[in-house]
């Protein structure tokens, strides 16, 4: 599949569906990203969407003011609405993208690496901004060493492949621009002998689905985390109620997930997931650099600690120093009652 | 089923469980200096360290544990070899390429070097480095071997003679058959590398270790597609935080409440 992409031009979004949901909510950010860098580097945006709801997920993209390419009769990756890089690869050559942009989220961030391989392109994982410079070069950046540093990359040759972290790019409001065109691909045109060599000699067997509690913790505007001081499961409980009342996700630092207090799918930080919700409500949480690193670039950040000089008060917005169990139940009954007050 | 050979790869990183303080910017050498910090094996390719001798324990085989690097400890090496690797091989080089634009280039230098081990049935690695962050050497690898990858691998079975795989994924659970050769990538959810014991520190003395120079594989770093670093900086993640006292906690929970209504957060 290696070929010379000179004269390579424009960007081309893969964003992944969910079924009938349509277009995820990091969909919309990354069209609203890869339009943005388009129009300064004065070039062409278009996303890319194939699988279970790519129908629904197009005619939203589209409405977003982008040209979307819906590749019909292609298989998404196994389990989730994501183009493959099989799928990705031949539209590559095909339309000569200058920058190609998945989500960093899974299986996003493996597919853009496989993509960029069978390419023999580079590839930035996880970027936290995108922008054009003078002379029309692109500037990622990417947290390192756990977010203890920030890297500036420039890329050197094209098409060159990044991974975007969830919330950084900003979805454009519906019908604020003129609805894109809708370009529909055969896959069997783009795929000649249907083979996937990446996953050859791997079949799937089984797949069972592992029962969530609602909300998505990458995609929640609330996150209400529990750290080590919780004490146990029950703590997670007055969490969840929280979180219930205000629409968000549970989350976790390491060690009430080393404990089974929590699902290790909880558990934010290097090892777990980024999040970046607009508010992040920490409990009992001290704030090791582990954690922070999954969650600093939340809006607002509340801590709510027994001990005054834990870490996680330097790095918030709003705190409380006690003891949760006093605390959080009075925070939880007085927001219930604001918002039954609301009506 | 037959014994399995399999390669490990493992890279040495600074310690990431270390604070923040520990790490500086030299702009000079546009590069990232730990004080203090000792290496540590990369938590990812211990996992996939652990999961390797998992599978040796069912099928007998070997463990070759793949290293590259400036230089690399010796006695970091020895701990994880005391676990269980067999032999280990070594990429050493003051030349090469190992901060966070290297990406491209180590997989290319790695996959020399599987190639030049010969034989293997799976290749295990970690999903991403703690230093570099970059995600995407193991799979890198993979694509430039021509072999089927499985990512987030957290167990391996034997049944019938199949090798099953169990994937942790974010919203469910999948099993996938998978013929040799082939990568298993892993993260936590494969399990934390086992602790040696003090006779196998004594014992893993004694096993090959080959060193390699850039030079002995004939792969030019430079061939690889180029991305510049152009700068490194230390984020500002501390923010002025406003606190908010009470006569009780139950007090300040309910003002904290009030608060962030007031201010339009909630």
């Amino acid at each position: 599949m290696k070929g010379e992409l000179n004269g390579s031009s424009g960007v081309m979004v893969f964003a992944q569906c969910s079924g009938e949901k349509g277009m995820n909510r990091l969909a919309g950010e990354l069209a609203g990203l890869g339009m943005r860098l388009a129009k300064d580097l004065g070039e062409d945006a278009t996303v890319v969407v194939c699988g279970p709801g790519a129908e629904r997920a197009a005619d939203e993209l589209a409405g977003l003011g982008m040209r979307t390419c819906l590749v019909e009769g292609a298989e998404a990756v196994a389990g989730s609405g994501c183009v493959p890089a099989t799928v990705a690869g031949p539209l590559c050559l095909r339309e000569r993208p200058r920058l190609v942009m998945y989500g960093h989220v899974p299986p996003g961030d493996e597919e853009a690496v496989r993509l960029a391989y069978l390419l023999g392109a580079g590839v930035t994982s996880d970027c936290t901004a995108m922008e054009v410079c003078d002379e029309r070069e692109i500037v990622l950046s990417k947290p390192v060493y756990g977010g203890n540093v920030m890297a500036r990359f420039n890329p050197e040759s094209y098409p060159y492949v990044v991974t975007v972290r969830p919330h950084v790019g900003v979805a454009p409001e519906p019908g604020t621009s003129v609805v894109g065109e809708i370009v529909r691909l055969e896959a069997s045109d783009l795929l000649p002998d249907g083979d996937d060599a990446a996953r050859r000699g791997a079949t799937l067997v089984s797949r069972e689905q592992v029962p969530s509690n609602g909300v998505c913790l990458e995609e929640a505007g609330v996150v209400v985390a529990g750290g080590r001081g919780m004490g146990g499961r029950e703590g997670f409980e007055s969490l969840e109620k929280l979180a219930g009342l205000l629409g968000g996700a549970v989350g976790a630092s390491r060690p009430p997930c080393d404990s089974g207090w929590a699902n290790s799918a909880s558990q934010v930080g290097i090892t777990g997931k980024i999040v970046a919700p607009d508010i992040y409500i920490a409990v009992a949480i001290s704030g090791s650099t582990q954690h922070l690193s999954g969650m600093s670039d939340a809006g607002t950040i509340v801590a709510v600690n027994r001990d005054p000089d834990a870490y996680i008060f330097k790095v918030s917005d709003y705190g409380v120093t006690g003891d949760w169990k006093e605390v959080l139940p009075a925070f939880t009954a007085r927001l219930a009652e604001m918002k039954r007050q609301e009506g | 089923m037959e014994e399995l050979d399999i390669i490990v790869c493992a890279k040495q990183v600074p310690d990431p469980e270390a604070p923040p303080s520990s790490f500086s910017i030299d702009r000079e050498s546009m590069s990232v200096v730990p004080h203090g910090v000792p290496p540590v094996t990369n938590p990812f390719d211990e996992n996939a360290l652990e999961l390797a001798i998992r599978i040796r324990e069912l099928t007998g085989g070997t463990i070759t544990m793949l290293s590259m690097g400036k230089s690399i400890s010796r006695a970091v090496l020895l701990k994880a070899m005391a676990t269980g690797a067999d032999r280990a091989v070594l990429i050493e080089d003051p030349a090469a390429e190992v901060g966070p634009a290297a990406g491209s280039a180590t997989a290319r230098v790695l996959a020399e070097a599987v190639l030049r081990i010969g034989r293997f049935d799976l290749l295990l690695a970690g999903r991403q480095a703690a230093d570099t962050n970059s995600g995407q050497v193991a799979i890198g690898l993979s694509v430039l071997l021509g072999i089927p990858c499985v990512t987030r691998a957290s167990s391996v079975e034997v049944r019938d003679g199949r090798l099953l795989v169990e994937r942790t994924l974010p919203d469910s659970l999948e099993v996938v058959e998978v013929s040799p050769p082939a990568a298993l990538i892993t993260g936590p959810e494969a399990g934390d590398l086992r602790y040696p014991k003090i006779a196998d520190i004594k014992a893993a003395k004694g096993r090959p270790c080959e060193v390699l120079h850039l030079a002995d594989l004939g792969v030019e770093q430079s061939g690889a597609p180029r991305v510049r670093l152009l700068d490194l900086t230390q984020p500002v993640r501390e923010r002025r935080c406003r606190m908010v006292d009470g006569e009780s906690g139950a007090e300040a929970g309910e003002r904290l409440a009030a608060l962030l209504q007031g201010k339009g957060v909630i």
